[in-house]
């Protein structure tokens, strides 16, 4: 135990100040990213082009496309799920 | 042309009363028709600090409701010519302020003064946006820690949505950061945040620093403003602060050695 804390005691420690200012940057970046009107906003609106492109090549209706964001760790994955209506020929 | 300052912070305990008893002491002090309005409803603190507490008889509550006119409530500095204080309500609770009330208020105030200033209570709820909700610029008050800092972020976030000026589409809410209790000898340590790190942070425009000082606590026990104390290091910052605000560039204060505080000067 002694002997662990004296090599403990050698190694650089990084400032706390630091490690603050660092936390601080990462949740502060994800906290406005939240906020963002644009970032809730544009969802809605890219459902909606989305059904337009689609539409012109087949039929289908609003409840057939999922538009969704979500955050794992440090990246975003958006998910577009279209459910093809079944065909009839 | 009046200005509406809303002194705020979201967390707690950061220095806003101290901000803004100090703050409206000194514009005051440069013969400006200054007005200080406690918004913290129910928790009044701002008369006790400015050392009125006994003169209180009507409050901003009883204002809004008519029981009161507002030559009642304002109470003037004896010190400073031209500082006046409006109380908060002890016995209400945030939700008797209401967005058309304060209006009122402060349309009236605007007839009398230059400046306007708000202490928001704490937290984002209804009394912090009442505060918030009429201002043309903001102090917001951050001490070099991180959760007032991530408050302080998200007031920022507020002002820029919340505010009239945000919901009418005018000219955003002027910033002010404002960093309190600050200890250079810790910030040199590496043990707290430096002025650098929460500027690159909250990304709004810097005001001043005030050092962390016991004058603070002697000030408040006492009941004065402490920009009325002129051997107080925090009170010379928090004068250097309204000189800024005011356009002004105020000479750097001459930081004194550890050789001419031995030998004197």
């Amino acid at each position: 135990m002694g002997i662990l804390s004296y090599f403990r005691a050698l190694q650089p420690q990084k400032k706390t100040a630091k490690v603050a200012k660092e936390r601080l940057q990462i949740i502060v970046a994800h906290e406005r990213h939240l906020r963002d009107p644009a970032t809730v906003d544009y969802l809605p609106l890219l459902q909606r082009e989305l059904i337009e492109v689609i539409r012109k090549y087949i039929v289908i209706n609003e409840e057939n496309i999922k538009v969704n964001i979500e955050k794992e760790g440090d990246y975003e994955i958006l998910e577009v799920n279209i459910t093809l209506p079944e065909a009839n020929h | 042309m009046s200005k509406i300052i809303v002194v705020t912070s979201g967390k707690g305990g950061v220095g806003k009363t101290t901000t803004s008893a100090a703050f409206a002491t000194g514009l005051a002090l440069r013969g400006h028709q200054t007005v200080v309005i406690d918004f913290d409803v129910g928790l009044r603190n701002l008369d006790l600090v400015m050392g009125c507490e006994r003169r209180v008889v009507y409050d901003l509550v009883n204002v809004i409701n008519g029981e009161g006119n507002l030559n009642q409530a304002l109470i003037k500095d004896k010190r400073v010519e031209s500082l006046f204080i409006l109380p908060a309500s002890q016995t209400r609770d945030k939700d008797a302020l209401t967005l058309k009330g304060v209006a009122r208020v402060l349309e009236a105030l605007k007839k009398r003064f230059e400046y306007i200033i708000c202490d928001s209570p704490a937290g984002i709820e209804h009394g912090a946006i009442m505060a918030m909700y009429f201002s043309d610029e903001a102090l917001i008050v951050t001490n070099p820690e991180v959760s007032s800092v991530r408050d302080s972020d998200r007031i920022i976030g507020m002002l820029s949505s919340k505010t009239r000026r945000a919901v009418q589409n005018l000219p955003p809410v002027k910033e002010h950061l404002l960093i309190t209790r600050y200890s250079s000898k810790r910030v040199n340590k590496g043990d707290m945040l430096s002025v650098d790190d929460i500027k690159e942070i909250l990304a709004i425009p810097f005001l001043g620093v005030i050092p962390e000082s016991p004058s603070v606590l002697q000030a408040s026990n006492a009941g004065l403003p402490v920009t009325l104390d002129e051997k107080s290091d925090a009170g010379q910052a928090y004068l250097d602060v309204v000189a800024r605000f005011l356009g002004e560039e105020p000479p750097p204060r001459e930081k004194k050695g550890f050789l001419t505080r031995l030998f004197g000067k």
